[in-house]
């Protein structure tokens, strides 16, 4: 039987919850995994290990949040902006993400932003599905 | 020289996980200060002692070629006391490795009663960190391997005896 969104979203919560020691009424699904919630980078990796054992599934380096390669690539940025090409990278590199509003300003101090509970749900979905 | 907080692994399965023993004693000069007329071992240096087990098992997964920091305390929990005289049992297990860095879980006992359980994540900082750079000597392993050849001296599980040990670090 398929896990349905919601099943989906409420072990998230659990994963986050548990990863970043949150409180349960912190992780909604609007929230960003780095500015509301105070994820660093080895929590991105802790979180991974965890969506992989809960859901059974295999995340590719870089696959869920690759915006450190991206900002590091001179192509990608320039004057703290993405690029059009960057851009570009980043809708095939994120295609479980809305990135309508990114898209007007998009800041690479922003890119954070981009990484919601929902973004993660997306992907998990997606993955189950494809599975 | 190097500060090594364990005594000696009891079980190593390369990869998954091991067992390693640290004797505590009222020779540890710190234990007169924590606590005067109460000596009890600080539980910051319970989860040192379990970053060295753990931290020698990820890193022998890789062939000691990573650079490996702890990362991140994922869970301390503390049951009781240890005193001078225990000797403790640390039982580390590899949850998930990756390229970029690894998740451990483990367990501390006593004679048998649960004495804490602490969950590690490291980091193989090569992989990590935006690319950042750091020396090429890996600070971590290898500035004089024959001190965790010695400390794994009863268990080289990768069909070596001590021939193989010395061996390696040539």
């Amino acid at each position: 039987m398929a896990t349905s969104r919601d099943e989906i979203l409420q072990q998230v919560q659990e994963i986050l919850v548990e990863a970043l020691g949150l409180d349960d009424d912190e992780v909604t699904a609007e929230a960003t995994l780095m500015e509301d919630l105070g994820a660093e980078s080895i929590d991105f990796l802790d979180i991974v290990f965890r969506l992989e054992k809960a859901f059974a599934i295999k995340i590719p380096r870089e696959e869920l949040f690759p915006a450190e390669s991206l900002m590091n690539n001179p192509e990608f940025v320039s004057n703290g902006k993405l690029t059009e090409t960057g851009l570009n990278e980043l809708r095939e590199k994120l295609p479980h993400t809305d990135l309508a509003a990114f898209e007007e300003d998009p800041d690479i101090n922003k890119l954070g932003d981009l990484f919601t509970v929902r973004a993660i749900v997306n992907y998990v979905e997606a993955k189950l599905n494809a599975a | 020289m190097r500060w090594i907080w364990i005594d000696k692994f009891v079980e190593f399965k390369s990869g998954q996980s091991a067992v390693a023993v640290k004797n505590v004693t009222l020779a540890e000069e710190h234990l007169h200060d924590h606590f005067p007329g109460f000596p009890v071992m600080p539980e910051s240096l319970m989860i040192e002692a379990m970053a060295q087990t753990a931290g020698i098992l990820v890193g022998e997964a890789k062939k000691f070629e990573e650079k490996v920091i702890l990362a991140k305390v994922k869970k301390a929990v503390f049951f009781d006391y240890v005193k001078p005289g225990d000797s403790l049992r640390l039982e580390a297990t590899i949850d998930s490795i990756a390229p970029e860095a690894a998740g451990t879980r483990g367990k501390i006992t006593c004679a048998d009663k649960v004495i804490a359980e602490i969950d590690l994540m490291f980091s193989h900082i090569d992989q990590n960190l935006a690319g950042r750079e750091f020396p090429e000597d890996n600070f971590v392993f290898d500035a004089d391997t024959s001190v965790f050849n010695s400390l794994l001296r009863d268990v080289l599980s990768h069909g070596a005896g001590p021939e193989t040990a010395e061996a390696e670090q040539k």
